[in-house]
């Protein structure tokens, strides 16, 4: 097991060169001069010029690419044009405040599509299983950005029930920064007033980022469930009498949610790209609006950063994707 | 003595696209108290369905049009899903499945899904002064371990432990039987159990049947399309044809003088007697358009006029099996 997790880390360096590799090159494309966006706009050909030197835009691309793999493999990411301090540490100011979100979105996805695709599954070609189906279409087709402003206009503007955008109301004061988690900080800070309010303010953002992984997984999940129900042993439990509860929760459910769970990994992608609309409509002070911010500004170090970071996130997930198979299904683990 | 388990005139269709499919026609059977009925038939006999009628699971769409289960004085098709369960299965009904392989749970341990079952339906499930929570669980594991010891499963302390491809065909099959008899029931529905198994195996598997009857003071309902099986196992048949119980009495006295002509037919093309490949020309009827008159009479080398008339009424012939045939009308 520990010999599996340690050769899936190993392949993933590659991928993540391959990726480092193929962002340098794309983001050379763009037609935007980095040493001029450093200068700003009043400075003169000279301060150029010896921008250009000072960061070694005046060497080979190799040779450059080569430098930012080497600072890289010591985890120094460079310095924002923007903000002028170190990617890195804008990252972890901002990095709780993604995986906040994104691990609330995910927990919603998980904990409502799941049983709604039993559901589905279960009453094949009846009307819950219509209705889930329309459903799960409309929230694989809606846009993310669109479902967020009806989201806004109906629970905000309209009943007034949730804060329309940002991570804490302006008149609460921030709890002392511990985890960087304003949830969990907030109960450090023992302020159930600021608790209350952080999650009231993640409700919507989480819900809309949620949506297009949900109706994957009732899909998923309805497929599997489906699958199941057609297999030998299902029978064989029910004329051995199995409660029909426990054998839907526990005997069917666990021989249908191998691909659920593949497809969570993959929809980490979407939650992460999903992360940059909902993160800018909610003024989400997050990576997403972060990379926002660096791409309309040609901030090259924070571009590279964050692609970096995501390929990371994505590779790790799917390591841990692999490995809840292997617990899930005890066949997988011996062949691997 | 009145029988464990009595089938009479079982007819179920199921709705399918192409309209009502009569699956079972008019079935009867009888399994006297600590014997073993072979109900043998050809693939898409209704022999999957009659079981799934008796066991109340059948599939979506399908419904009992006339007859009657009885099993232990009680009539099966007047429970409900929940009474059964409660009352009924694994409890009274024991079920051995056709592919060992398949019918286990992947995923499970083998332990887990046994105690599943005593859990719910183990003899002291309803007992108040038993044992309850880690002492009853105890002691359905010793029971479990004793069965399989008894089943001649490899490790059975261990056995328990691994999941279901840890274990070969044959032994897998032991656990199955194992799991049948754990909460005790007094009739034991068996799916075709050797189907899936090597002749040798097969062979082992069919001596503890036969052991474990006598035992565990079972009645054992053994279905198959193997003569050869019937012959080495059962005490009484029941032969089956395009859901319609064709001939039926003592294993000895069909076997040696076969009346209903598909009986004979059976008997005459399985590879210990038969002389040529041939088989029985022609094929079973299909479920949606059943011909008037007997059913097996476009197959029938015998047949006349007066079979296509009507379907033919049960008549006592000279072996004294019941036949359902012009001849013995």
């Amino acid at each position: 097991m520990l010999r599996f997790v340690l050769r899936r880390c190993i392949l993933v360096l590659p991928s993540l060169f391959g990726l480092l590799l193929v962002t340098f090159l794309l983001i050379r494309v763009v037609p935007s001069d980095p040493a001029m966006a450093l200068a700003g706009d009043a400075a003169t050909p000279e301060q150029i010029e010896r921008l250009r030197q000072q960061y070694g835009l005046d060497r080979p691309i190799w040779e450059q690419f080569a430098v930012y793999v080497g600072k890289v493999a010591t985890l120094d990411l460079g310095e924002s044009a923007f903000s002028r301090r170190p990617v890195a540490v804008d990252i972890a100011q901002r990095l709780p405040a993604t995986l906040a979100l994104t691990f609330c979105a995910l927990a919603i996805s998980v904990f409502v599509g799941v049983p709604l695709g039993v559901i589905a599954g279960l009453t094949h070609n009846a009307w819950p299983d219509y209705l889930l189906r329309v459903f799960s279409v409309l929230g694989i087709a809606v846009a993310a950005f669109w479902f967020a402003i009806m989201l806004q206009l109906l629970f905000s503007m309209e009943l007034g029930w949730l804060p329309l955008r940002g991570e804490l109301s302006p008149t609460m004061q921030r709890p002392p920064r511990v985890t960087g988690f304003m949830v969990v900080d907030a109960l450090i800070a023992g302020r159930f007033d600021v608790f209350t309010d952080a999650l009231r303010h993640l409700v919507l953002p989480a819900v809309t980022l949620s949506l297009g992984g949900l109706a994957t997984i009732v899909r998923f999940t309805r497929a599997g469930v489906l699958d199941t129900l057609q297999q030998d042993f299902v029978f064989y439990e029910r004329a051995m009498g199995y409660r029909r509860r426990r054998l839907v929760w526990i005997y069917v459910l666990r021989n249908s949610v191998t691909a659920t769970v593949t497809q969570i990994g993959l929809l980490f992608g979407g939650l992460i790209a999903g992360g940059v609309v909902v993160e800018a409509i909610f003024d989400w002070p997050g990576i997403g609006s972060y990379t926002v911010q660096a791409i309309l500004t040609g901030d090259r170090q924070v571009m590279l950063a964050v692609t970096l970071l995501v390929g990371t996130v994505y590779a790790v997930v799917n390591i841990l994707i692999d490995l809840v198979h292997g617990l899930l299904d005890p066949r997988l683990m011996e062949r691997a | 003595m009145m029988p464990v388990l009595s089938v009479r005139g079982l007819k179920v269709s199921i709705r399918t696209d192409e309209g009502m499919a009569e699956i079972l026609d008019d079935v009867g059977l009888e399994l006297e108290r600590g014997r073993i009925l072979g109900v043998v038939g050809e693939s898409g006999c209704g022999k999957s369905t009659l079981i799934r009628a008796i066991m109340g699971i059948l599939p979506r769409g399908a419904t009992i049009d006339r007859g009657e289960v009885w099993f232990e004085g009680e009539n099966l098709l007047a429970f409900s899903e929940a009474e059964l369960n409660d009352q009924v299965r694994s409890s009274r009904i024991g079920f051995i499945p056709q592919d060992p392989l398949l019918a286990l749970n992947p995923v499970f341990k083998v332990g887990t899904q046994m105690l599943e079952v005593m859990r719910w339906h183990a003899p002291d499930a309803k007992d108040p002064t038993g044992p309850r929570g880690g002492a009853r669980r105890k002691a359905h594991v010793a029971r479990l371990v004793g069965l399989l010891r008894r089943m001649q499963v490899p490790d059975p302390e261990t056995a328990l432990e691994r999941y279901p491809h840890q274990f070969s065909g044959g032994q897998r099959q032991r656990l199955l039987i194992a799991a049948a008899l754990a909460c005790a029931p007094g009739l034991v529905i068996a799916d075709e159990p050797t189907t899936a198994l090597d002749v040798t195996t097969q062979h082992q598997i069919l001596l503890l049947l036969r052991e474990l009857v006598a035992e565990f003071g079972i009645s054992l309902m053994f279905v198959t399309h193997d003569f050869g099986v019937v012959a080495e196992l059962c005490d009484d048949l029941c032969v089956i044809y395009a859901g319609q119980t064709v001939e039926k009495g003592p294993v000895q006295a069909i076997l040696e003088a076969p009346s209903h002509p598909y009986t004979r037919a059976l008997l005459a093309c399985h590879p210990d007697r038969a002389t040529t490949f041939l088989g029985i020309p022609g094929s079973v009827p299909s479920p949606l358009a059943r011909p008037p008159g007997c059913l097996f009479a476009p197959r029938c080398t015998d047949a006349r006029t007066l079979c296509l008339a009507g379907r033919p009424p049960q008549g006592l012939a000279p072996s004294g099996a019941e036949v359902r045939c012009v001849q013995f009308a």
